[in-house]
């Protein structure tokens, strides 16, 4: 069974969201979705800068299964990307919560942070998707 | 409904991600496939490749069944024991699987892929004549790869002059048949072997320090070792002549009349336009099967596209037009990336081949 913070909201594409301290958003995959990738190779960033909208492309993870693609689970702009990712990808899986962190967006609506999953319906998501 | 080789209960107690590859409940990983993959390269890893399918022929015209069959020819197989790769091919020279073929003391014994069972079998019977006969065998196999692997496979099966089989060659000991070939490009054997043989070898083995590794540390390996993925690299469509295996062709003797003989024939005299060879990212990313290839000379395919584990950065089989060589581009996903054409393999025995 996959781990799924409860202080985090989800998208069903398997992003997670915390809304951090000084009103961005931070962006990241699932413990489920990484173990479902498996080793993780490459990370491709959008931009900073970047506007972003709400289940859009906003980057690319490349394992040694698949590529995916990386949605913004919320409407923004794109403040910075963890450039640890380039010569560490595998802490998307081993850290998937914390240092595999994908980028971090100023929301243009805080609010809309509400529309998403927590983490009792994310986890019926997940449920799914293993049937 | 999904067949289990005999390790299936081994793999899920190891806490194998099992998947259905060609009909089999197979363990793609343990975990971390590129922790497996570089067992293999430094150590020991085991697989599980009971899903190939083992088919003996006999029969007083198991020969010139073969013969005419396999593109490469099974006259070179001087004695028992000997093995060679080779294709079976259709009547316009397209692959319908490839194999290896091994000589045993009295008949053939031919190990082809799973993804290729039904296909294979029909097609050996469909041409054997009554004084062929063909049986599939219901074996296990262990694949035994790494730079270790031989050392500790010797120890395992209690087979002090193991080191002394030489490459591409087998030996058979009561059931169990132990060949010195592999799918990863570093020394080690194949042992095929009955069902409860296999639990207590692996057991054994695990015991002895291997690591167990998926179909995901394969398939990275084999790329790596520039090795054909039936399906992927070649098929029906494609012949041995643009798929980097015209070595295994023995168009000599002139008079062996095997199948797909006079559309090779014709291919050459026609000229050949395409190759199958190796390709290196220059940037990051990974290039994967179906991507587009740019040339000076005209555009391309991948055929199999993995991040390399022990290179660190992003490998390709590729089909190019045959001039084409150094510098080219791979659109990945609409981006266009640098790429540079080389001649595989990209490892050999754990080291990088291309500076």
């Amino acid at each position: 069974m996959s781990e799924i913070p409860t202080e985090l909201r989800y998208a069903a594409s398997h992003e997670w969201a915390r809304l951090e301290d000084d009103g961005t958003v931070t962006v990241g995959i699932s413990d489920h979705a990484q173990d479902a990738l498996g080793d993780v190779v490459y990370v491709e960033h959008p931009e900073v800068g970047q506007q972003v909208a709400a289940q859009q492309e906003a980057g690319v993870v490349e394992s040694v299964k698949a590529a995916s693609d990386i949605y913004a689970p919320i409407t923004g702009t794109v403040v910075a990307v963890n450039e640890t990712l380039e010569d560490t990808p595998e802490l998307v899986n081993q850290d998937p919560y914390g240092d595999g962190w994908f980028f971090r967006i100023e929301p243009d609506n805080a609010s809309d942070l509400a529309e998403l999953l927590d983490s009792e319906a994310y986890a019926e998501v997940c449920e799914a998707d293993a049937h | 409904m999904t067949k289990q080789t005999a390790l299936y209960s081994e793999h899920v107690a190891a806490g194998g991600k099992m998947v259905d590859f060609a009909g089999w409940q197979m363990p793609l990983n343990y975990g971390s496939q590129i922790a497996e993959h570089n067992a293999v390269r430094q150590g020991v890893g085991i697989f599980d490749v009971s899903h190939m399918t083992v088919v003996d022929i006999g029969g007083s015209g198991a020969r010139e069944f073969l013969r005419r069959l396999v593109a490469n020819d099974v006259d070179k197989l001087g004695a028992a024991g000997n093995a060679l790769y080779g294709a079976l091919l259709n009547e316009t020279g397209g692959v319908v699987d490839d194999l290896i073929v091994y000589r045993r003391d009295v008949g053939y014994r031919c190990v082809v892929n799973a993804s290729t069972r039904d296909k294979v079998l029909a097609w050996f019977s469909d041409h054997a004549e009554a004084d062929v006969a063909v049986s599939e065998r219901d074996l296990a196999m262990i694949a035994i790869q790494g730079p270790g692997a031989i050392a500790m496979a010797s120890a395992v099966l209690d087979m002090a002059d193991l080191a002394d089989l030489e490459a591409f060659s087998a030996r058979e000991v009561g059931a169990s048949m132990i060949a010195r070939t592999g799918y990863t490009g570093e020394d080690g054997v194949e042992v095929i072997l009955p069902g409860t043989d296999a639990v207590t070898l692996w057991r054994a083995l695990i015991a002895a320090g291997a690591q167990p590794a998926g179909l995901g540390a394969r398939d990275t390996l084999r790329l790596e070792a520039g090795l054909n993925l039936y399906g992927q690299d070649m098929d029906e469509t494609t012949t041995p002549l643009i798929s980097n295996m015209t070595w295994t062709v023995a168009l000599d003797p002139r008079e062996r009349d095997f199948i797909g003989r006079a559309a090779l024939e014709a291919q050459q005299a026609a000229g050949i336009d395409s190759r199958l060879t190796g390709l290196v990212l220059e940037e990051k990313g990974v290039v994967r099967h179906d991507q587009r290839v740019i040339t000076d000379q005209g555009e391309g395919i991948i055929t199999s596209g993995i991040f390399s584990p022990t290179l660190g950065y992003s490998i390709a089989l590729a089909r190019v037009p045959k001039q084409a060589k150094g510098a080219c581009q791979v659109d990945v996903r609409g981006k266009l990336k640098r790429a540079r054409l080389v001649r595989p393999p990209f490892v050999r025995n754990g080291q990088r081949v291309h500076k």
